[in-house]
């Protein structure tokens, strides 16, 4: 079925940023169940890819299509019915609370002039109840810490849930159980038929969760495929420009730089 | 969530502007008795005493009440379009333009009653300058923020003149004018119809607004089209300046402090907060202009000089007890 009409498509992709062409030729269909890594050096162009894949700017070259239709002819709030991005960071702003944060993640389903319904703020409470907030909702996003915040920005994407996850490093400022916590919660949302991306600095996080993944390589030319394929030391090491070794553990490789 | 809580909050805003409304309509020189005015009010008992209340007491509560209504609103609208803590119904230089126009007028020699409308031909057309020169519907607030600001010195530079080349008996109604008069209101009727109206388009933009409090990129991805909102607040929310700064001056303070107060009240999302930052700066102009004809009667007081020091210490104390996490 998703291969009638593939929700999100990009096709000959190019990305630019500053005059300098970043990615080019990228070709990408993520399918309902796949779980992406995207991974590249600083400067790669991970979080503009992701914003050109949202339909938040142009590409430089190419088309991203989100069920059959150019991502820049649909409205914003259809485009964020069945397209959803985790910002890098928060943009500072008015105060607010974790739960008017998550809030915002129903925003698209209900008409723009409508108050939220009860059923919104269960929902929104669901989601920071999943990324381990729940007690935490009436606090000022401010008064939160780093890891918090980000886990109250990702309750805003749980609580808006469409069929496209796009999250831009969704595991910094956590950490380790976090991290796992995260991943695994991104496997499971995979699974249930969300097809999700998400830029990950830690290529240890991507082989050990996800089932695809993206290098956008110094070159220009991106890799792109099933992790085991893409996720060598040898790929790797030509990604960060830095030799890796492999260490073969129980639950599979593991890759550590080299001194 | 807590909505009972934001509610009775808002309930009390609203009880407080019921209050500055009725101190307005029992305070003044001719010394009614509450029984008096409210049987004037109505219409009933001594003629004098309804003709005070009906047509000098409650226009001019009624016009203090729409425009700091206007005010409290456009602030806060100014104030999610800018996400700036600074940000306030002049910061874009439509006062200035309407004090520069106003006082043209009066420079010229123009009866009173063309002040108000040179002052919104003024606030208007500061309005199209800014957005224009800031790069019309793709102008981000930076830049609206920045060329809204260099425009309201250049305005600031030209009342600087204009008040250096006026004679010496016009000056005194030049500087009233600046500092905010309600003295010379002809009706409230129009300011409050756009208060009114104006409230009413912004609780419709309100999801809107807590999206964009958030941040540009925030609130696109939660489905709100950002350059279209944005434009429609800085129309709206100049407006409704030009309007208040039109009626009764450039009263100050009344559009910073209020929204502010309003949040840190805990009225944060807005559709609390817009209905609370119009009912608060209505409170606070009525009572203020109520203490300005009263302080020192039967002399007026400008009041925008009595609105600041009435808000200025009452505002401290609210960021002093309440100040964290904001802004």
């Amino acid at each position: 079925m998703a291969e009638a009409s593939p929700l999100l498509e990009a096709a000959g992709l190019a990305l630019a940023a500053g005059g300098r062409v970043l990615v080019r030729g990228l070709d990408l269909r993520p399918r309902p169940g796949e779980l992406w890594a995207v991974l590249g050096p600083n400067g790669a162009g991970k979080t503009t890819l992701l914003h050109v894949l949202a339909g938040l700017r142009r590409p430089a070259a190419g088309e991203v299509r989100v069920g059959g239709r150019p991502a820049r002819a649909l409205p914003r709030r259809r485009l964020a019915r069945l397209v959803g991005l985790l910002p890098q960071e928060e943009e500072p702003g008015l105060p607010a609370t974790a739960l008017e944060l998550a809030l915002l993640g129903r925003l698209p389903h209900r008409p723009p002039w409508r108050g939220e319904t009860a059923a919104d703020l269960a929902a929104a409470r669901a989601a920071l109840a999943a990324v381990g907030l729940a007690g935490l909702e009436e606090r000022l996003l401010a008064t939160l810490s780093g890891g918090e915040r980000r886990r109250a920005a990702l309750a805003a994407l749980l609580a808006q849930d469409p069929p496209v996850w796009l999250l831009d490093e969704p595991a910094a400022h956590l950490d380790l159980p976090h991290q796992v916590a995260v991943m695994r919660l991104l496997r499971a949302r995979a699974r249930e038929g969300r097809a999700v991306l998400a830029t990950l600095h830690d290529p240890n996080l991507a082989v050990r969760w996800c089932t695809h993944a993206l290098a956008l390589m110094p070159g220009g030319e991106p890799l792109a495929g099933p992790a085991a394929e893409v996720l060598t030391a040898a790929t790797l090491g030509a990604l960060y420009g830095h030799p890796l070794e492999t260490a073969r553990t129980a639950s599979g490789p593991v890759f550590v730089p080299r001194p | 969530m807590s909505a009972a809580r934001p509610g009775a909050r808002l309930a009390l805003v609203a009880a407080l502007a019921a209050a500055s409304l009725a101190g307005a309509l029992l305070t003044g020189a001719a010394g009614l008795d509450a029984a008096t005015v409210a049987r004037a009010l109505a219409g009933a008992g001594d003629p004098a005493a309804v003709a005070i209340v009906r047509e000098l007491r409650l226009p001019r509560a009624l016009a203090a009440f729409a425009v700091g209504g206007l005010l409290g609103l456009a602030g806060a609208l100014m104030q999610a379009l800018l996400r700036n803590p600074l940000a306030e119904p002049y910061v874009l230089g439509v006062s200035g333009g309407a004090s520069a126009a106003a006082l043209g007028a009066l420079l010229l020699g123009l009866p009173a009653a063309w002040s108000a409308p040179a002052a919104f031909a003024g606030a208007l057309l500061t309005m199209a300058l800014v957005f224009g020169l800031a790069g019309g519907p793709r102008a981000t607030p930076a830049l609206l923020l920045l060329t809204g600001v260099a425009v309201a010195m250049g305005w600031g530079a030209v009342v600087a003149f204009l008040l250096s080349l006026a004679p010496a008996e016009r000056l005194p109604g030049m500087l009233f004018w600046l500092m905010g008069d309600l003295g010379h209101v002809p009706a409230p009727g129009p300011a409050l119809a756009v208060l009114a109206l104006g409230a009413a388009l912004a609780l419709a933009l309100a999801p809107a607004l807590d999206a964009l409090g958030l941040g540009r990129l925030r609130a696109a991805v939660a489905g709100v089209p950002v350059a279209a909102t944005e434009a429609a607040l800085y129309v709206l929310a100049s407006l409704l300046a030009a309007v208040a700064v039109s009626t009764a001056g450039a009263v100050g303070f009344v559009g910073l402090l209020v929204p502010h107060a309003m949040r840190l009240l805990g009225l944060r999302r807005h559709r609390w907060l817009l209905p609370g930052a119009a009912l608060a700066g209505g409170a606070l102009l009525a009572a203020a202009d109520t203490l300005a004809r009263g302080l020192a009667a039967p002399r007026e007081l400008p009041v925008g000089v009595v609105t600041a020091l009435l808000g200025v210490p009452v505002f401290l104390v609210l960021l002093r007890r309440h100040g964290t996490g904001h802004g």
